[in-house]
């Protein structure tokens, strides 16, 4: 049977469809790798309840171990404990801002009306002055803002807890 | 009768509903952020469905899984409240739909996320965290559009006054509820209607709208008996499935 480090690392090669910049083991989605007598194990966890991604992941996840010779396989989805930004990781939040998107921020209660925005710098030129355009961006996860300095339009990948 | 079936139903149609009248806004919102905010929140509410009837049909044990649920139902076997098959209406009447819902199932899910059944708090957890966007969402349009020109004003009062007859059915309360409730595994909708109230109440003040004053209110959801908007839905809903049987893409 193969080892679990290997399979780990086979799994960096899978990256999130829509964040293509990003494994699934960056953005917390890939919980846990387990390896019994007769199959691998592998366990997943949706973004948001609604992530389109998750049947890509599943089919991309499916195809590699076909491709690496690994006949006994079950993949599971599961949705507790529920996904946070919290999970992605520190190399994932320097590959996300590099690409572009800025990373997800500690933010104050979401149930706050008319609350100001979290201070989100600009994945281009780092200034502060940037404004909120909309909470809802061009994924589930993201919120579009843009730039004041240099006017960048920019995907913000919302903080979710 | 299996319950806890009947009420992931409930749920489960609240979310697959409320979730197919926002996709009818896809290319068709009053601008590009709002086209786009209301197809993310009918993605949840579709990805909530997805859950909802998943586990509905594990629980029922008889081999149907969420797409045979959603796509091959009869009208009277749908279980949403009134409320989420009203038309969209204008923006601001979708945006009242929304937010009397939304101030609904937040207390909902809060409370479920206590709930003594594992999958049913799972999903709750999961699910609350995207309704506090929504809810945030269709709050601050509620009041910017009653505190906002005289025609917006209006044209949102009128939308409450409209919709205002179906808020009382999500509070609809039978032995199926109550139940689930003694077993620990639903939620008290006493205590939810209080906070939705709160949440009513605060919200629609600050939006300088008024509480219409007729009493009538109306109900049938639960029993799966809708209005006729219903059938429109399901003839769009189901078109694919029901003329290429057991097609995916
Ligand atoms: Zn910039």
């Amino acid at each position: 049977m193969v080892k679990k480090n290997k399979v780990w690392e086979l799994l960096d090669q899978i990256s999130d469809p829509e964040i293509p910049v990003l494994t699934i083991r960056d953005l917390g989605i890939l919980r846990d790798v387990e390896i019994t007598e007769e199959k691998v194990v592998v366990t997943i966890t949706p973004t948001y309840s609604g992530c389109p991604a998750m049947t890509t992941i599943e089919d991309d996840i499916s195809a590699l171990f076909i491709k690496e010779g690994i006949q006994d396989f079950d993949i599971n989805l599961v949705l507790s404990p529920a996904w946070t930004t919290d999970w992605m990781s520190e190399e994932g939040r320097v590959k996300l801002r590099e690409y572009g998107i800025a990373p997800p921020e500690n933010e104050i209660d979401k149930s706050v009306l008319f609350a100001e925005p979290p201070v989100i710098s600009c994945p281009k030129c780092n200034s502060e002055d940037t404004r909120m355009v909309s909470q809802f961006g061009s994924t589930a996860c993201k919120a579009h803002y843009q730039c004041n300095k240099c006017l960048e339009p920019f995907d913000y990948f919302k903080c979710l807890k | 009768m299996n319950s806890l079936f009947e009420y992931l139903i409930r749920l489960g149609d609240d979310s697959l509903i409320l979730g197919h009248r926002m996709s009818e806004w896809c290319g068709h919102g009053p601008i590009l952020e709002e086209d786009i905010a209301m197809t993310n929140i009918s993605l949840d509410l579709i990805g909530q469905a997805t859950n909802l009837l998943k586990y509905a049909g594990e629980v029922e044990g008889k081999g149907r899984d969420e797409d045979e649920l959603a796509f091959l139902r009869f009208d009277r076997d749908y279980k949403n409240v009134l409320l989420v098959e009203q038309p969209n209406g204008d923006f601001g009447m979708t945006m009242m739909r929304q937010f009397l819902f939304d101030a609904y199932r937040k207390p909902l899910f809060e409370a479920l996320v206590n709930s003594s059944d594992e999958q049913l708090s799972a999903i709750a957890v999961k699910s609350l965290k995207e309704t506090k966007y929504h809810l945030k969402h269709s709050a601050e349009w509620v009041i910017r559009l009653g505190d906002g020109t005289e025609e917006s004003k209006q044209r949102v009062q009128e939308s409450l006054d409209t919709i205002w007859r179906y808020t009382d059915e999500l509070f609809f309360t039978d032995d199926i509820e109550k139940e689930l409730l003694e077993n620990g595994m639903s939620a008290d909708l006493e205590e939810i209607k209080v906070a939705w109230m709160e949440t009513v109440n605060q919200v629609l003040s600050e939006a300088t709208l008024n509480i219409p004053d007729h009493g009538w209110q109306h109900d049938g959801g639960r029993r799966g008996m809708h209005s006729e908007h219903l059938g429109y839905i399901l003839a769009e809903l189901q078109y694919m499935q029901r003329a290429y049987p057991g097609m995916e893409w």
